[in-house]
């Protein structure tokens, strides 16, 4: 305080070296920015003819770098201005009273919304089909949500970077597809019990079995790698992933190859199909017959599956070895030394994790009725990871928010007409998502590290609290 | 025999791409100990950046020698290369040291997909092939019709590789950045009250490591002759192989893991089969870290607590 006053009589002069060096800065910060867009933005690589020729974006560029230098003049001037006197914070800040008071009721809120969401959807849109786009987007964002959930186990719970996530997924689609479209087991179940029966069984059979091949599958490659340290553990994982698609492109005879596998047998009501006739779920309850009976019975499926995955997770973090997860993601070194077998407890989480991801993976098939390794890319292992780590790794409901802002906000922005106006026809938001995506997961892990929706504090701890959390710390160092 | 010794150029070729990509790999982790995951897409935006340039230099100021228009469009690659990896390591990176475990592993994730969506939204998702330019070619074995070829671009590649690491092993080894920065890999608090500029050095690094990668770019684009936003991650993941499987922090390691993995994939695809050619090297990614993960020339990890 007293440098403060010593300086006030001097603040004219002071005020015009604080512009100077502000502009100085912004000014380096717009010739590194004009370094870094000049090649990529100034300039575009286009097709013409048959050759490669160049088309010139002067403007696009000039404004990007104008933005950024009118950006970093005033942030120079008011954020990061040396005369500003930082706030020092006592107590609780405006978010955590409003979330203290939000806390306990938003997640029974959201509970209630995502049960009425089909009932909202059909009354918003004015009848069972038109719905049916409203009911699909709820269905693409609880798919991901689960997704997230399961991924989160690994991530979040475990501290174990997992590139990999879509393997598993794959694995549960493709145990569904295979085991679903299998002519002998078919045959054999036509001639024990009843031509139909297989088809109309198969998912309710196939989804366990999709969670115990992938669990499995996470076993067996999650043993050998997880005694490696956290980033090499990362790679190996996205080499996996990797792996298991080529696989299911070039080994055609079993997979199908890049074709992928189609008429995959659809969902029913428990045996009771989803058709026109005597025996459809229609009929047996005296409704009119609709297609989108299915679908809205989809939705309750991986509603169903996305709330069993937070259920598990939330009991598991209860026991022993949820803690354990909590304590090798806190600090490994230190859990080592207390006697916890850290290569099991990994490879728990890790199979626990692929094990949802098996379930979500089932369920993609049945909702899709095919599947082709196009659908099971790193970018949606990499998405899957940005909703993990923008919701806050570790907590469930930033997971479910991250994911359905993600999922649904990409979704509303396809359909704001007047961007296109403004960016022109050609203009995609879904181009933009991954690069969102990207930038986010940056941002977030400069900014705040854990999570930017919610942040997971470990369930238990000794006495008191730390004043110092573990996101703060190197290993080792806590 | 005649497909051996084909293989054998063809593969040492691609390795030296690959040994070149792997160097900043290696040179990051020796430093500051994380995997820059972004930098396959570093050596993707260095490729965009040769073409954009390559054509510009051919087709608007319309310089004809191919050899001053590469010169030209090596030293620019190199430039703005750089320039990109040290504003990732100052905006992605610096602010993360001291951060929790996995922090700058999954700020590096999120740089790799922003990098590669960015150019794939700035220049378009197409292949962006050029003609090809160095195309001539010297025959060492003539065996009833089936030649085997020395192309100069593989003699240019090859031997610009090798004057490279030889500059920078000079670099690294006699100069004081370089004793700067093998004191930063050993003891970063100690080399600080020594009066080294931590800071800066590691950034030097990330520099180096952009502009090899960056000459890697350049010879992938006059290698193959097309530029592709996805084609950072496998060659990526290549380079991260051969420098575990070099030893990472090893900067001999690098070289000998990407030529190693530049002739395993050659061979995998000559003599079994080409569409596993990258299950095969991901493979050897997992089977090195998990049975000799101090690799071939690296010194085993010892953790510190």
């Amino acid at each position: 305080m007293a440098q403060i006053v010593d300086t006030a009589p001097a603040s004219a002069q002071a005020s015009e070296s604080v512009l100077a060096h502000a502009l100085k800065d912004a000014f380096i910060t717009g010739l590194v920015a004009l370094g870094l867009l000049g090649p990529l933005i100034g300039f575009e690589t286009v097709i013409i003819d048959g050759a490669l020729g160049l088309n010139y974006r002067p403007l696009v560029l000039a404004v990007m770098v104008g933005i950024i230098f009118v950006g970093r003049l005033i942030l120079n001037l008011t954020v990061w201005s040396p005369n500003r006197q930082p706030k020092i914070r006592t107590g609780p800040t405006v978010f955590d009273r409003a979330g203290a008071i939000i806390g306990p009721v938003v997640k029974p809120a959201l509970l209630a919304f995502a049960i009425c969401f089909p009932a909202i959807a059909v009354f918003w849109s004015g009848g069972l089909n038109p719905s049916r786009y409203l009911v699909d987007l709820g269905i693409l964002i609880l798919t991901y949500v689960m997704l997230g959930w399961g991924l989160n186990i690994v991530v979040g719970l475990a501290g174990l970077l997992d590139l990999g996530y879509v393997a598993f997924y794959a694995v549960g689609a493709y145990t569904y597809a295979l085991l679903a479209t299998s002519q002998p087991i078919h045959d054999f179940f036509a001639a024990l019990v009843g031509e139909d029966f297989w088809s109309n069984w198969a998912f309710w059979f196939c989804l366990p079995m999709a969670g115990l091949f992938s669990g499995l599958w996470g076993m067996i490659l999650g043993f050998p790698v997880l005694r490696l340290r956290g980033d090499y553990l990362a790679i190996v994982t996205l080499a996996f992933g990797e792996i298991i698609r080529l696989v299911l492109i070039n080994w055609v005879d079993f997979t199908g190859g890049g074709a992928g596998i189609a008429s995959i047998p659809r969902v029913t009501f428990f045996g009771v199909p989803f058709e026109r006739g005597e025996d459809g779920f229609a009929a047996l309850f005296g409704l009119s017959y609709s297609p989108m009976h299915r679908l809205i019975f989809l939705y309750f499926v991986i509603l169903g599956l996305a709330l069993l995955t937070a259920f598990a997770t939330v009991r598991l973090r209860r026991l022993p070895v949820g803690r354990a997860w909590e304590a090798l993601r806190e600090d490994e070194i230190a859990c080592r030394s207390l006697g916890i077998n850290t290569t099991n407890t990994k490879l728990s989480a890790f199979a626990t994790g692929a094990m949802f991801g098996g379930f979500a993976g089932c369920f993609f098939a049945v909702r899709a009725g095919f599947v082709s390794p196009e659908s099971f890319t790193f970018d949606i292992s990499a998405m899957i990871l940005a909703i993990v780590v923008l919701g806050g790794m570790g907590s469930q409901i930033g997971v479910a928010v991250a994911a359905a802002v993600m999922m649904g906000g990409m979704e509303m922005l396809r359909n704001l007409d007047f961007l296109k106006e403004f960016f022109g026809d050609a203009f995609d938001p879904t181009l933009y998502r991954m690069l969102i995506f990207g930038f986010a997961m940056v941002a977030i892990m400069v900014w705040k590290p854990r999570g930017l929706v919610s942040t997971r504090d470990p369930t238990i701890f000794l006495k008191e609290k730390k004043s110092v959390s573990g996101d703060l710390v190197k290993e080792g160092h806590g | 025999m005649d497909i051996f010794v084909q293989q054998l150029i063809n593969g040492l070729t691609l390795g030296s791409i690959y040994g070149l990509i792997a160097i900043g790999y290696t040179m990051v982790f020796g430093i500051i100990g994380m995997v820059n995951f972004a930098h396959g897409d570093v050596f993707m935006v260095s490729t965009f950046i040769a073409l954009i340039c390559f054509l510009l230099l051919t087709t608007v100021i319309g310089i004809t020698s191919i050899f001053l228009a590469l010169a030209i469009v090596l030293v620019v690659a190199m430039f703005f290369t750089a320039l990109t990896n040290w504003a990732i390591e100052r905006v992605a990176y610096r602010p993360l040291r001291g951060s929790f475990r996995l922090a700058p592993m999954i700020s590096a994730i999120g740089m790799s997909i922003f990098l590669a969506n960015f150019v794939q939204v700035s220049q378009g998702p197409r292949n962006k092939p050029i003609p090809p330019m160095v195309t001539d070619v010297i025959v060492l074995m003539d065996n009833n019709g089936y030649q085997v070829t020395l192309a100069w671009k593989q003699i240019i590649i090859m031997v610009s590789t090798a004057v490279l690491l030889g500059a920078f092993w000079y670099l690294v080894q006699k100069t004081s950045l370089g004793r700067a920065q093998r004191a930063c890999e050993q003891d970063r608090k100690m080399a600080a009250l020594l009066g080294i500029n931590v800071d800066q050095t590691i950034s030097l690094t990330f520099v180096i490591g952009a502009a090899l990668a960056a000459v890697a770019g350049v010879m992938y684009l006059m290698y193959y002759g097309v530029a592709h936003f996805a084609d950072g991650f496998v060659p990526g993941v290549k380079a991260f192989t051969a420098a575990v499987l070099g030893g990472i922090g090893s900067l001999p390691g690098a070289v000998l893991g990407g030529l190693l993995i530049g002739l395993i994939e050659v061979f995998w695809s000559a003599y079994f089969s080409i569409e596993y050619k990258d299950v095969a090297a991901f493979s050897i990614l997992a089977i090195t870290l998990i049975f000799m993960p101090q690799g071939l020339l690296g010194r085993p990890e010892v953790e510190k607590v």
